[in-house]
């Protein structure tokens, strides 16, 4: 069997699992055992993944298994990843385990939080190993729609109006996509034969120019939606903010990242010759998504739309980076994914944490933090300059990779729209020194803040997990960039022929 | 007239004594019709097996009859479909002032399934309405079921008024087409059809009196109305069993008579596609009825389905056909959780249903599942019949037509979203309790679940509509 398969199975077992149980500390248990076994099988999977490339195995895809499913349109089960793909599954098994640990206190429904939970997580692995578009496509979907009740049931503030617009402008964006997919799978064959959904068999074929810059927009913009490109980012900043934790963690570290996944292997790999001729809309679109991400962050007081703002900024950099279209970039750019993924997830689990002690999310009513829960505190601090770019933590490495890839863009309006991306580094560096600033550092401004008990058990596991896994890219950042080189080169070669 | 035509009939022979079956039982002067409902639905699963058995393909009386596998693939759906809505329906016959009426619930029903056999099996323009008069006279009369009801009778008379106009326009179709072609034989029909004006205008008049029965706009007017006004099961009858017939008949004779002449339809269902999706969305979105709510829903479904047509190849006819399949069940899972709910407590608004999860789980993830599947959300079985329909509709070049028709599903999961909102997140003080439901509600909410959750991924289904449909 596909070793590949088993990623989904382990989502799809511990769903059962969980339904099965009766009370709350038993589906905690299972939660996190499925999900502590699908980290563990990820690394088995990494080693495998070595294991195989070491044997001399160059295939650009590994653990490749083709099973037709839908004969009459060519649709088939097929599974396979590579460098990419791999980061990506670690990516997200780290967070789905930093993320079941730090929604350890659910208490309401806790059976349906955590089987959402795991759908969502289940569906972005789908998306990740899938190799044939309808696949991915339905991956999309499933993971994406767990967060309407994950939000609407479970989320803080004006809940049903997030969950509602999240929802929308996702499946919006999926309206793109699904029209963009159509168009590729109707081209995928220019000169007879069969059409098909294969990413790897699209990838050979030259689809014409016309139908490729017809289709590039709906499905890059399709993808970006997910991305946060401005415009279409509002959904963003009250999704996460109204979203519990653990959901936040999920969305802005991993489901974020399909969209410049998808941007990246669908729109852009499928339809080079339009990606080169539309990319100057995009590079402005999301030079602007940088800018105006970093400078949202500023105004903001609640902690979570500081983040979901930052996020919009740092995946517009992702975005930015990939229609740079050299390695160099692109590198920076999958760095920045994995690098923000972890981050970001940090922060709204540490924003959920201290959320949960002091009840209030408004920077200006706390203070002095810093004193009465140390441990939180630090790794706040962490994640804060791992986020303006410090060097030795994962922000620097993917920045630093991204800007040096634009800079090697000669022309004046890739200078430019550089040069305004790059501006975001000091803006960043504002809003979260501010932050540290009044929320950890200076008087304790209540004296109820007093009582508070530092991070639980749970917490930390959460927390450290994270933290470590930042600061290994940021240490060693090479044994990733040596994971995604290759497919990386060979899909760079692809689009600059 | 001999043995082979009757087993070649037999579902219509099978039917037409079941018809004669209740008028005896109806004699009796028991008060309780228990055995009569027992009695009734194993017969008809028997008649739904006999349904599966292999046929001959051939022609009666002078072609006016035809049998073939994809026609007996199409009465198949409706007694599927017809089974599960017998099986709700005990609840609601079970209501002491409903028992009187199961004698002539039962009989008309069945009366108007004859009648829609005979449309899908006519060869010939006079029989197909021939059985369109029978499907649509006893469904007037099963719309003014509760007859205490002013909005009951309503919606009876409405009914008649609309589908005695809807008739006569189709008339009036039939009479242009005769004397363009001087035949109303689909054999002899389809080796003449051309693309003058009055041939068009023929098949305009003909698409329109058939638009009616499929609710498309502008001809949707009676729908919501009468939706609301007919008892339960007859709604979840119109929207799936009447709509389901008037769907396959438009599909056979498009697809098998006018085939040659694609472009005289396609434009036509072009349009009635967009304004359908659109006008129904739109209605849709303000409902707080239930039963108008997916009286609109089901008319931006047939929108749906009226994109099937703009491909005039085998692809688009069977899209249609499945996703017609998965809307089927789809919808009657949905009024069979709704028609529990309104036979005990008599509440069919969105509010009502505020708090449902929390005192009814199960029938809140049917529930949620149905309307996920009507929405086209994967992993269910809406998601495929969608795709593979805006597939058929991209094959040919409409992206447009398929971009619009993908918004219209993202708004129409808005309003889905809306009664999952209701069950799952509203908070309300006294919620419906925890109902009681009949082993049989419980039968028909199983097999359309079991129907929602695997059928999409069992491919070999749509392979064998494709083999039907050829």
């Amino acid at each position: 069997m596909n070793p590949l398969l088993i990623l989904l199975i382990i989502p799809l077992l511990t769903i059962v699992g969980i339904a099965f149980v009766k009370d709350l500390t038993k589906v905690r248990l299972v939660s996190a055992i499925g999900m502590s076994g699908q980290l563990i099988f990820s690394f088995i999977l990494l080693y495998l993944f070595y294991q195989q490339r070491n044997t001399g195995n160059t295939d650009d895809m590994l653990f490749v298994s083709t099973t037709m499913w839908y004969e009459a349109f060519n649709i088939q089960l097929k599974f396979g990843i590579d460098g990419i793909s791999m980061a990506m599954i670690m990516l997200t098994s780290i967070v789905t385990f930093a993320g079941i640990f730090a929604s350890w206190q659910v208490e309401h429904l806790p059976k349906e939080f955590f089987i959402s939970l795991i759908i969502l997580a289940g569906g972005v692995f789908g998306f990740f190993i899938s190799l044939d578009l309808f696949t991915m496509f339905l991956f999309y979907e499933m993971a994406v729609i767990p967060m309407y009740l994950l939000i609407g049931l479970w989320g803080s503030g004006p809940k049903e109006y997030s969950a509602m617009k999240l929802t929308l402008m996702l499946m919006g964006g999926s309206a793109l996509l699904m029209v963009g997919l159509l168009g590729i799978y109707f081209n995928s064959a220019p000169d007879g034969g069969r059409l098909t959904y294969d990413l790897t068999e699209i990838a050979k074929v030259n689809i014409p120019l016309a139908a490729q810059l017809f289709f590039f927009p709906f499905t890059f913009i399709g993808f970006g939606v997910l991305g946060a490109m401005f415009p279409f980012h509002t959904w963003s900043p009250d999704g996460h903010a109204s979203a519990p934790t653990a959901v936040s963690m999920l969305h802005a570290g991993v489901l974020m990242k399909l969209g410049g996944y998808g941007c990246f292997r669908v729109a852009m790999y499928l339809l080079p010759e339009a990606a080169h001729e539309l990319a100057w809309i995009f590079i402005t679109l999301t030079s602007i998504s940088v800018v105006y991400g970093a400078f949202g962050a500023i105004w903001q007081k609640d902690l979570k739309y500081i983040n979901a703002y930052s996020s919009v900024s740092h995946c517009g950099l992702v975005l930015f980076a990939l229609l740079m279209m050299n390695e160099t970039a692109t590198t920076g750019a999958i760095l920045q994914m994995i690098s923000h993924g972890l981050m970001t997830a940090l922060f709204f689990a540490l924003i959920g944490m201290i959320y949960g002690r002091t009840h209030t999310r408004m920077i200006n009513e706390m203070g002095g933090l810093m004193k009465v829960i140390p441990f939180l505190s630090v790794i706040y601090v962490i994640a804060g300059l791992a986020s303006l770019g410090l060097p030795g933590l994962s922000g620097f490495v993917a920045e630093m990779t991204i800007f040096v890839g634009a800079f090697q863009h000669t022309d004046m309006f890739h200078r430019m729209a550089t040069i305004v991306a790059i501006s975001s580094i000091v803006i960043t560096a504002v809003y979260i020194l501010r932050v540290v600033g009044t929320l950890l550092l200076g008087p304790i401004t209540n004296n109820h803040y007093l009582d508070l008990k530092d991070a639980q058990w749970f917490e930390k596991i959460s927390g450290v997990t994270l933290v470590i896994a930042i600061a290994i890219i940021g240490l060693t950042p090479f044994w990733l960039s040596d994971l995604i080189r290759e497919p990386l080169a060979q899909m760079i070669q692809t689009l600059t022929n | 007239m001999n043995w082979s035509t009757l087993s070649i009939m037999r579902l219509e022979v099978l039917l037409t004594f079941m018809v004669l079956y209740q008028l005896i039982a109806d004699l009796s002067e028991k008060e309780n019709k228990r055995s009569v409902i027992d009695f009734t639905i194993i017969f008809f699963t028997i008649i739904t097996f006999i349904g599966f058995l292999p046929s001959e393909n051939t022609t009666l009386f002078g072609s006016m009859y035809i049998n073939d596998e994809l026609r007996v693939f199409f009465k198949n759906i409706l007694n599927v479909s017809t089974l599960i809505i017998l099986l709700q329906s005990t609840g609601w016959l079970n209501k002491p002032e409903n028992q009187s009426k199961t004698g002539a619930f039962y009989l008309l029903i069945f009366s108007t399934l004859i009648g829609m056999y005979f449309m899908i099996s006519a060869g010939d323009f006079l029989m197909l309405y021939l059985g369109l008069e029978l499907a649509t006279l006893p469904l007037t009369i099963l719309a003014a079921f509760d007859k205490n009801l002013r909005r009951s009778a309503e919606a009876g008379i409405k009914l008649l008024m609309s589908s005695a106009v809807s008739s006569a326009v189709l008339l009036f179709g039939l009479s242009l087409m005769y004397g363009v072609y001087g035949t109303l034989h689909f054999s002899e029909m389809a080796l003449l059809t051309d693309a003058s004006t009055l041939s068009i205008m023929a098949l305009i008049f003909f698409m329109a009196g058939l638009g009616f029965k499929l609710s498309l706009v502008p001809f949707h007017l009676w729908t919501a109305d009468v939706y609301e006004g007919s008892p339960m099961p007859v709604t979840s009858y119109f929207s799936v069993v009447s709509k389901g017939a008037a769907l396959f008949t438009l599909a056979l004779v498009l697809y098998r008579v006018f085939g040659s002449q694609p472009n005289v339809w396609t434009m036509a269902a072009y349009i009635l596609s967009i304004t359908t999706m659109v006008v129904g969305n739109l209605f849709a979105l303000r409902q707080k009825n239930l039963k108008r709510f997916l009286a609109f829903s089901s008319i931006t479904q047939a929108g749906f389905m009226m994109l099937g047509f703009v491909n005039s190849d085998a692809l688009g006819m069977n899209t249609i056909v499945y996703f017609m399949l998965i809307y089927s069940l789809s919808n009657l899972a949905v009024f069979g959780v709704l028609s529990i709910v309104t036979n005990n407590t008599g509440k069919e608004n969105m509010d009502d249903f505020n708090g449902f999860y929390s005192t009814n789980p199960r029938l809140s993830l049917i529930m949620l599942l149905a309307l996920f599947s009507l929405a086209g959300i994967p992993p269910v079985a809406g998601f495929f019949g969608k795709f593979f329909l805006f597939t058929a509709a991209a094959s040919k070049g409409f992206y447009i037509l398929v971009f619009i028709a993908v918004l219209n599903a993202t708004v129409s999961l808005y309003y889905y979203l809306l009664v999952i909102k209701a069950m799952f997140i509203n908070k309300n003080e006294t919620p419906i309790p925890n109902l009681p439901s009949t082993g049989y509600e419980k039968l028909a909410l199983s097999m359309c679940f079991v129907g929602i959750v695997v059928i999409g991924f069992v491919s070999a289904l749509y392979d064998y509509v494709m083999l039907v449909v050829g």
